[in-house]
């Protein structure tokens, strides 16, 4: 048996396989076709201060081997994700991370010190890099200095692991993750969907009624290996890939350049065990390549 | 819910474009319900990320029949599925029709894919009213014959008088409504077809105080409600409204819970 597990912090995974925020939405909805407990970690749709409304629609439309949305961060609010979502996920016994955004500095610290007296959560994912939300939230995942008060901020806020979701649209994508890890983060996520958009030719409007979106799916994944890349090799703390994972593959070319755990998104939508079956395949890597753990693969890149 | 590989049995052309889809789904069969549909992942299309929902049309034994068009490169790209090819398959999904109340009269209004959207609904009614078919041109309007026999009156108008009344379906219901005895059992309308169709039909359901279940069509995404592509406008106690996902808490909608405003203007 190989060994799988995964720290963050305090955070213990037994995989590490994780599902993307937003693409598993709060739990119950993929609970009948897959089996929660063997994922590594639930990661929960963006959660505010107040409940948000979102876009109007067009949301989402489809691209070669992507997906373009401009969902808009619709969620209950912090206190309506506790009292409709919590008593389901603490049925569980999956590690779940709360995915939190806000639109000021104090936002992110309510949220943050509610769910860090919430019963239930394990880790907070600092989401700075949303391309969908207009009032300043992606200004936090562009600049350094915005960044770095948001992590310190959530950081002083709880006892959590706090792991920032970088934004991929940066020329130094290293200098956030160090900065995150100066901050006190326990680990980074990356990538989040790359700001996008895509144009009706016959009626020359925009397909999303957002105009633009954000680009996810098998599309960005050589973008996102790279980010990565660059990320890993500029901190010591684990780093969580995130980009166009739909097979084991993907997975372990993220591991490969040093990334820690991994998050399945877009390709949920297409087949929902997709996560489980990358952990599957993860474990027949190593196996075939005698490596005793998922640690010992990780960063052997060659590059000579 | 279920996810199942399904085997097709068999895939026939039938009249305007549309095309049968017979598949081997022993546990949507099991557990399908009327108005629910299921999201289908298209083979051959790995640059698509995203399935396609369809009505569920027929269900008998552990065969389970979709009625569809190709009209974008998934629904093309399923014309050429053949027997022996299997198709993956998330459902049944949604939330259908719900029965008829005791002591009203069922009005079935249909456009399109609609028609065999009804069909189970129209089998499982315990009183079989009046259906009301309404398309562009004859080939449009489909299974006809199939209501007939399960004992429901069938009207048709078609846009260009091809077959039936020429004009719009809501003409015909017009018609109907108007020489009705006043003392008859209330109405409840079952509707599935263009935007256009099931905005009429709410229309009069709110002249006449019927009630109206409506089943609307949205792109979507995951079809599981998690990624929030799939919503509309809906009235809220109070004045306001709230989205709500089709896939999840639809695609059936009493007609009155719409905000209608919000829907494109009327196409049919
Ligand atoms: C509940 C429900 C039941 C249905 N039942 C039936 C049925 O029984 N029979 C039938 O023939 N059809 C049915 N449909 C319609 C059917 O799902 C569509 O015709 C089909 O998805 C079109 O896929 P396509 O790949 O052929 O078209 P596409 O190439 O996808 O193009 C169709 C159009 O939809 C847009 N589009 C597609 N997906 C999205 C998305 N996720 N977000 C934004 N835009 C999008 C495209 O841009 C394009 O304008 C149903 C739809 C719903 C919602
Ligand atoms: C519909 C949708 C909704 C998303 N919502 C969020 C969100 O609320 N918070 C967030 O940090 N990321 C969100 N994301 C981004 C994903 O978590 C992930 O970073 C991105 O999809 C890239 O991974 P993928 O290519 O595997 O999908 C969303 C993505 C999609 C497709
Ligand atoms: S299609 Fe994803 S929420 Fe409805």
């Amino acid at each position: 048996m190989v060994d799988l597990s995964v720290t963050i912090g305090s955070l213990k995974l037994k995989t590490p396989v994780l599902v993307a925020s937003g693409t598993f939405g709060y739990g119950p909805e993929y609970a009948d076709l897959v089996d929660l407990n063997q994922l590594g970690a639930m990661v929960v749709k963006g959660i505010a201060l107040e409940p948000t409304k979102g876009n109007p629609t067009p949301r989402t439309f489809e691209t070669a081997s992507g997906l373009l949305n401009a969902i808009g961060l619709p969620n209950p609010g912090v206190e309506g994700f506790i009292e409709q979502y919590l008593p389901f996920l603490r049925r569980y016994t999956v590690p779940v991370i709360v995915n939190i955004w806000g639109r000021s500095v104090e936002e992110y610290v309510a949220v943050a010190r509610r769910l860090d007296a919430a019963d239930g959560v394990h880790a907070l994912e600092v989401n700075v890099s949303c391309p969908n939300i207009k009032e300043g939230s992606a200004l936090f995942g562009t600049d350094l200095e915005a960044f770095k008060r948001v992590v310190a901020g959530v950081r002083a806020a709880t006892k959590l692991p706090v792991i920032p979701k970088l934004a991929p649209n940066v020329s130094d994508v290293g200098a956030f993750a160090r900065a995150a890890a100066e901050t006190g983060a326990d680990g980074i996520s990356l990538i989040n969907s790359l700001p996008a958009m895509a144009v009706n030719v016959e009626t020359r409007r925009p397909e999303l009624a957002n105009v633009s979106g954000g680009l996810t799916g098998a599309a960005i994944h050589p973008f996102a290996v790279k980010l990565v890349w660059d990320a890993a090799r500029a901190v010591d703390i684990p780093v969580i890939g995130i980009g166009g994972i739909a097979s084991a593959r993907e997975a372990l070319e993220f591991i490969i350049v040093g990334a820690s755990a991994v998050a399945v998104g877009t390709a949920s939508f297409t087949h929902p065990p997709t996560a489980l079956e990358v952990t599957a395949g993860i474990a027949d890597y190593l196996e075939r390549h005698q490596l005793p753990s998922v640690a010992a693969l990780r960063g052997t890149l060659k590059t000579n | 819910m279920y996810q199942e590989n399904a085997n097709v049995i068999s895939q026939e052309k039938v009249q305007g474009g549309y095309h049968v889809l017979t598949l081997r789904a022993p546990l949507m069969v099991s557990a399908v319900q009327p108005g629910q549909f299921v999201h289908v992942r298209v083979p051959h299309m790995e640059e698509s990320l995203l399935r396609r929902p369809f009505s569920v049309y027929r269900a008998e034994g552990d065969q389970l029949r979709i009625l569809y068009k190709g009209v974008g490169k998934g629904t093309r790209t399923m014309t050429f599925l053949q027997a022996g090819d299997t198709l993956d398959l998330i459902g049944p999904l949604g939330r259908g029709f719900p029965p008829l109340t005791v002591g009203r009269y069922p009005v079935l209004v249909a456009g399109g894919y609609g028609m065999a959207a009804l069909y189970l609904l129209a089998r499982q009614l315990p009183v079989k009213g009046v259906a009301f078919f309404g398309g562009r041109t004859a080939p449009d309007i489909l299974c006809v014959p199939e209501f007939e026999a399960l004992g429901w009156e069938v009207q048709v108008a078609t846009e260009d008088g091809s077959l039936g009344e020429s004009g719009r379906v809501t003409r015909l219901l017009d018609d109907w409504w108007a020489t009705r005895e006043p003392k008859a059992d209330a109405v409840e309308a079952y509707a599935c077809g263009p935007n256009g169709m099931l905005q009429a039909v709410a229309e009069r359901a709110r002249e006449h105080e019927w009630t109206a279940w409506v089943s609307v069509d949205r792109n979507m995404g995951c079809g599981v409600g998690a990624c929030l592509t799939c919503v509309l406008k809906t009235h809220t106690p109070g004045g306001g409204w709230t989205w709500k996902r089709s896939c999840t808490e639809g695609p059936v909608f009493e007609s009155r819970e719409i905000v209608w405003e919000e829907e494109t203007a009327p196409t049919s």
